[in-house]
């Protein structure tokens, strides 16, 4: 057995060694961070947030086309999403059996952990090769097959937080159970629902992977819901890699959008969430 | 009463799209892998070439390189995870440990093309020096620290996919050890432990098995990660025994390649390491899953109708 010092030692060497890695995570975020608004600033002007991209080989142009093309893809995964999770997620809460239930949680949980590539290939397959050509509505139908495992378990989670008492003072008045569910629970839930809708368009507006073969990108701007639409991923990914550095610098600007974008989005949720607490 | 009838019915129909939609995933892919599936059977999996004249595809490379890379990911994001998982919920002092697990949080949220530019210009640079030089100036007799010192690699690719699956393996841990009953931490701490003996022999072994979970969870995150290792690896073709070149994972090749594939066996051929891909992450988050599972399962206010 070791002495009382060196066990005394080992405490305070092993306790620092864990705020340290705590010290490395926090380090890791503020360097990404830091690094993006520092190099993404510069490029960020009104002209760069509203204009078109330019041909290829002129420098200046804007990522409007992209901003733009986010918008729409989020807001048609939302429209495909956001019924089918919410309903999916009222079901687990509400009437699935301890058994189906289950299946279903558990496939939402697995769904979740798909490569979101592997989603984007599998819409290719199913929507793109049919109809022929990329397109912003197979770009939204891949968003919206990740957005709804994630909308499902979070309806479910924040509609289980609301009592049973709830549910039987509303029985009680002789409302039927599904105005019930509707009318009393859900908003009752609200805020945890629409948190996990928050969280879904958060991570969906960062995908690149599955939008590589489904809106595939354009330099034009909305063209139509069967043709080729931008999006800001895209963008700051064939940007990132191509060798122009006014390309390169407008990649940087494009990532500061949509990182604010994105966390603006998370720290609302955030926000939304402690008072729910 | 009809309402009663036809809104749950509806619900039904919603959780069973889910289940729906995760069959018709797989089989969707594996029609259109088909024609590559019939040309190449099991020699796919083991097959070193991949080209796209004569059609002679096969993945090991790209399976290879995503082994390599997310156990490289785990080696450097297992322990940091855990030390900081145990720094938020045994050290920090509750307002602390709230401003650091919202900052890890918001690192979990940064998108994954975001990693993949920070990773190529700020990222790569450092790791061609001083990482590369001094690996390679002290451990150079290894095979893993040898050849040519590019930046882009398998190196850069294990360290993007550290960064990125941290928060999560961290979240999930805390979460677990959270459920750690401090009865078992006041009963080792009454037998005169020191906190870290009672973090170590306590708290650790009482939720193992959710942490191999939150880990395991974290490698299934690392596998299908495709754009910040596609930007780093260097997208090169080969079985390399060290850890500077370039490589490819299975997503990085999809992700690099499918706006090329021209023919219809080609496409098939990657629509097949796309199957492959889905076929590791699903048994791994399955695995994944049970574990997470059991160690934090709740009950709701449902009726019991």
């Amino acid at each position: 057995m070791s002495t009382y010092a060196t066990r005394k030692a080992t405490n305070w060497i092993m306790l620092g060694l864990c705020g340290l890695c705590a010290i490395t995570a926090t380090v890791a975020l503020i360097a990404i961070l830091s690094y993006t608004i520092a190099k993404g600033a510069p490029a960020i002007n009104l002209q760069f947030l509203t204009s078109l991209p330019q041909p290829v080989g002129e420098t200046g142009g804007g990522i409007s086309n992209a901003i733009l093309g986010t918008l729409l893809l989020v807001g048609l995964a939302c429209v495909i999403g956001i019924p089918v999770g919410l309903l999916a997620g009222i079901y687990l809460s509400e009437f699935g059996g301890h058994r189906f239930g289950s299946v279903v949680r558990f496939t939402a949980d697995v769904l979740f952990g798909v490569p979101s590539i592997v989603i984007g290939m599998f819409v290719y397959a199913l929507v793109v090769i049919r109809m022929g050509s990329f397109s912003a509505l197979s770009g939204g139908i891949a968003l919206a097959f990740i957005m709804m495992p994630i909308i499902a378990r979070t309806a479910e989670e924040s509609l289980r937080l609301v009592p049973t008492t709830i549910r039987e003072a509303g029985l009680a008045l002789g409302i039927p159970l599904w105005r019930t569910i509707l009318s009393i629970v859900l908003p009752g839930a609200l805020t945890g629902v629409v948190t996990g809708i928050m969280l879904g368009m958060a991570r969906v507006a960062g995908e690149t992977a599955p939008l590589l073969f489904t809106a595939f990108g354009n330099r034009l701007g909305f063209q139509g819901l069967d043709n080729p639409v931008a999006a800001l991923p895209l963008q700051i990914y064939r940007y990132a890699i191509s060798p122009y550095s006014d390309w390169q610098s407008q990649a940087w600007g494009a990532a500061l959008v949509l990182i604010a974008l994105v966390l603006i989005t998370s720290v609302v949720v955030r926000i939304l969430t402690r008072k729910r607490r | 009463m009809r309402g009663d009838a036809v809104f749950p019915a509806v619900t039904f129909l919603a959780a069973l799209a889910i289940i729906a939609l995760m069959l018709l995933i797989v089989y969707q892919m594996t029609i259109v892998a088909l024609p590559s599936l019939e040309r190449f059977g099991a020699g796919f999996l083991t097959g070193t070439t991949w080209d796209a004249v004569t059609e002679e595809f096969g993945a090991l490379p790209a399976i290879f390189g995503t082994i390599v890379t997310s156990l490289l990911a785990l080696l450097i994001a297992v322990p940091l995870s855990i030390g900081a998982a145990i720094f938020l919920t045994e050290l920090a002092p509750s307002p602390v440990g709230n401003v650091v697990s919202f900052l890890v949080e918001l690192l979990a949220a940064i998108p994954s093309v975001v990693y993949g530019i920070w990773g190529l210009f700020v990222l790569v640079p450092l790791v061609r020096d001083p990482l590369q030089r001094v690996l390679g100036d002290y451990l150079g007799f290894l095979p893993l620290f040898q050849g040519p010192r590019f930046g882009v690699g398998v190196l850069s690719a294990g360290i993007i996919l550290a960064i990125m699956i941290l928060p999560l393996v961290t979240a999930t841990t805390r979460d677990i050890i959270r459920m750690v009953p401090s009865t078992q931490k006041e009963a080792m701490l009454a037998l005169g432990a020191t906190k870290w003996e009672t973090i170590w022999r306590a708290v650790l072994p009482y939720g193992r098995s959710g942490i191999v979970g939150a880990i395991i969870l974290g490698l299934g995150r690392a596998l299908g990660e495709t754009m910040a290792v596609t930007m780093v690896i260097g997208n090169a073709f080969k079985i390399s025994p060290s850890l500077f070149a370039p490589g490819q994972t299975m997503a990085s090749q999809i992700a690099s390649e499918f706006a090329e594939a021209t023919s219809d066996l080609y496409i098939s051929a990657l629509i097949e390491i796309g199957l492959v891909l889905l076929g590791i992450s699903l048994l791994v988050n399955i695995m994944a899953r049970l574990l997470v599972w059991r160690a934090t399962r709740g009950v709701g206010g449902r009726l019991k109708t």
